[in-house]
């Protein structure tokens, strides 16, 4: 097979050093590590799954009970949480279910790591998770463009969600001098922005004469599920609560916002700290399997941690095993992660991987670095 | 220890809703994008809604290969008739499988509080579920283990009124439709004539063998006109006219498999009453059973049922049907997303990227990476 100059094999290897057929080697290594963790799924990976929804179901309930506890006052008028050790603890229960719905459940499930289970509770295809954005669509932006087009700048819609400069390459507006506040309030809002990701919702909003009937369908469906969230935290749970409905409400505004923030430090810890790289779209030509595995590993960094971190990551702190093996069960990922490090030794190949708040730290240096015009200094930096 | 079917009495009072009422709409509001089944679940989960959950009470080992598994269905599980099926649907190493069983258990007259059915099972050598049904050690079902039931179905069932002389003819496994009949016709003293003839290949093999000599000796209390007659080795043509005379005056009911319905209808077709025949067959998936590497590459035929188009080919199911004319929803075409996951209705298909062989009916395959391994069909 003839190469043009700008085909994946060269590409890869002009950045990583691999010839043809280590990068072969490299892939054929990693799917035997997929093959054979594959063949060993089952009773083990559902029984984990099923005892996770157990615990998320369960803090729910509590936290709900919790605030609605929380809310009996002696005094009058009781406008605030007479309770406050009640309502904290109540507002962390619910703020803990939603972690674990969105990240080690939602995200995991809608992945189709449980699909072959069979077990239509546990189906990326019926599963609706808990926040605004439908099920349905995410499956699209993210498993679809995400996933298959990783860092592959001008496809993969995650770089940057289409408001942000994480790479150099992406020209400088003066937008982009605000982004170290609008990330902030990117990541208060996150379930509203991976809700308005599937549909490019500011064309959409000032592009009236481009909208297609698809993106209205899909903005209708988003929607219906936004009035159903909001209906269900905002309105009839505080309302059942009666006159401590503030109490309530304030309790799972916090705990969506603890969410949101949450989900978007281990999103960004992923795709955007030092040392993680973006491709033109040329790289998927002709992209060979270990092409594209190799690509994943240079596109996404992991984090480290306690037991516990990797759970309420929805072990998306293994962020390189999991755009490895994204239909994989995730608990699977930290003893997949050590066959991959080795695996990566081998080759010669780097292996991003530091504690959280050395990501968090890396990720907030870029976002600030970036928001000034330039790109020379700031790869030279990167370098 | 308390019951949680008696605690959850209450939960009851949620059967009654009706699901446009306020009530059912602010609690299905509440928990959005949660069922209200979802948590019930969690607590009472034969309560569940969205199918029938039963528990396992009790396994009880009948021959060296064959257990009968006692199950204690939710109130809502239908009222089965004597000699119906039901799909069984259980969890074998993390996997969900559904197989069909017929109810050995008799014919319940109303829905007692703690009802169980039965349901006998012999292990294929060849299958995936059976044999670990029967196994000692790690089997796939103990008692407290929970399952999913179809409603009861199918029409191998007596009539009503009974009709006053009963042949129940059986062989093998399929003795246990037959025994449901028979266990209801003893349970209800019933008064006509009844003869229970059934084949087993060797003695050991015999299934219920003590139950039946049992039910023999007592049949002058409970069913006078009760004979019973266990039989080794091939039903030949003649053995029902040697048992019963004037065969053709006999209601008949028979269930085995397919070689021996055979005989039986030849035998009913020159000395008996074709019409008054009724059968179920006893019978494997019609799935050849193919193992790892077998096959590879052969491909086979694709069957879409929902279009009814057909295509034959080797290699990934999704650009089979690409060619049909179809245009299935997908995405990576590499296996990753998940957006091209279809029903496979029945077939064997072999992933592409890890050989894995998947062979059961009614499960979701992605078709970017599935390829047939001979006849298969999927929901398209």
């Amino acid at each position: 097979m003839a190469h043009s100059p700008l085909s994946a094999h060269s590409a890869h290897s002009a950045h990583s050093g691999l010839s043809a057929s280590d990068l072969e080697a490299f892939g054929a290594d990693i799917d035997a590590l997929l093959t054979r963790t594959k063949a060993d799924l089952g009773a083990r990976d559902t029984r984990y799954i099923r005892r996770v929804i157990r615990v998320q179901r369960g803090l729910e309930a509590a936290g709900r009970a919790l605030l609605f506890a929380s809310g009996f006052s002696p005094f009058f008028p009781p406008l605030f949480p007479a309770s406050l050790p009640a309502w904290a603890l109540g507002t962390g229960a619910l703020a803990a279910s939603k972690i674990l719905e969105n990240m080690e459940i939602g995200h995991n499930v809608l992945h189709g790591q449980y699909d072959f289970a069979n077990d239509p509770a546990l189906s990326s295809q019926t599963y609706e998770w808990d926040i605004v954005c439908p099920s349905e669509q995410w499956r699209h932006s993210h498993n679809v463009l995400h996933h298959t087009y990783t860092n592959v700048r001008g496809v993969d819609h995650d770089l940057g969600y289409r408001m942000l400069r994480v790479d150099p390459s992406q020209p400088w507006t003066p937008l982009a001098l605000l982004q170290p506040v609008s990330t902030l309030a990117l990541g208060v809002l996150f379930q509203w922005g991976v809700a308005a990701h599937d549909v490019d919702m500011p064309k959409y909003l000032f592009r009236p004469r481009e909208r297609t009937a698809e993106d209205r369908e899909k903005v209708r469906e988003f929607l219906a599920k936004a009035r159903k969230q909001l209906l269900k935290d905002y309105v009839l749970f505080p309302l059942l609560s009666g006159p401590f409905a503030l109490s309530v409400l304030a309790g799972n505004l916090v705990a969506n916002v603890v969410r949101n923030l949450w989900s978007f430090l281990v999103i960004f810890c992923g795709h955007f700290p030092e040392g993680t790289e973006t491709f033109p779209p040329e790289v998927l030509e002709g992209e060979t399997r270990g092409g594209f595995y190799l690509r994943q590993l240079r596109g996404s960094a992991n984090f480290e941690g306690s037991w516990l971190l990797h759970v309420a990551s929805g072990h998306l702190s293994h962020q390189i095993e999991h755009h490895m093996f994204p239909d994989v069960p995730a608990h699977r990922y930290p003893e997949m992660a050590r066959e991959v490090r080795a695996i990566c030794e081998r080759y010669g190949v780097a292996y991003n991987s530091s504690s959280l708040p050395a990501q968090v730290w890396s990720v907030a240096k870029k976002i600030v670095r970036l928001a000034l015009p330039g790109r020379a200094e700031a790869t030279a930096e990167a370098a | 220890m308390l019951d949680t079917l008696d605690m959850l009495d209450t939960l009851d009072t949620l059967d009654t809703l009706d699901p446009r009422s306020w009530g059912a709409r602010l609690a299905s509001a509440l928990v959005y994008p949660r069922t209200l089944d979802d948590f019930v679940g969690l607590v009472a989960p034969l309560r569940s809604r969205r199918a029938h959950v039963a528990e396992v009470a009790f396994v009880r080992r009948e021959t060296y290969d064959t257990v009968t598994l006692v199950l204690r269905p939710g109130p809502r599980f239908p009222l089965h008739r004597a000699g119906q099926h039901t799909a069984l649907t259980l969890e074998v190493d993390g996997v969900r499988r559904t197989r069909v069983f017929s109810i050995a258990s008799a014919e319940p007259l109303h829905h007692a509080r703690r009802r169980t059915i039965e349901l006998t099972v012999r292990a294929r050598p060849s299958g995936v579920v059976t044999p670990r049904l029967i196994a000692r050690d790690a089997p796939a079902l103990r008692e407290g283990d929970l399952v999913e039931l179809g409603p009861p179905a199918g029409d191998f069932v007596l009539g009503a009124p009974i009709p006053d002389r009963l042949l129940l003819v059986s062989g093998g496994s399929g003795i246990t439709p037959v025994m449901a009949m028979l266990r209801t016709l003893v349970e209800r003293r019933h008064r006509g004539e009844v003869v229970f003839l059934t084949w087993a290949k060797t003695p050991r093999d015999a299934l219920f063998r003590a139950e039946l000599e049992a039910l023999a000796e007592a049949a002058p209390l409970t069913c006078p006109g009760l004979r019973v007659a266990i039989q080794h080795g091939p039903m030949r043509e003649g053995d029902l006219s040697a048992q019963v005379p004037e065969l053709p005056s006999w209601e008949v009911f028979a269930c085995g498999p397919p070689g021996m319905l055979d005989v039986v209808r030849a035998e009913l077709a020159t000395r008996g009453d074709l019409s008054r025949l009724h059968t179920e067959v006893f019978s494997a998936p019609a799935t050849p059973p193919v193992h790892e590497g077998e096959g590879a590459g052969e491909g086979g035929e694709v069957t879409f049922a929902r279009s009814g188009k057909t295509a034959r080919g080797r290699g990934p199911i999704l650009p089979m049907a690409e060619g049909a004319g179809l245009r299935p929803k997908h995405g990576c075409r590499m296996g990753i997303c998940h957006t091209c996951v279809c029903r496979k209705r029945s077939g064997t298909t072999r992933d592409t990227t890890t050989g894995a062989l998947s062979t059961d009916g009614d499960v979701d395959i992605r078709i970017c990476t599935s390829e047939p391994v001979g006849p298969v069909v999927v929901d398209l």
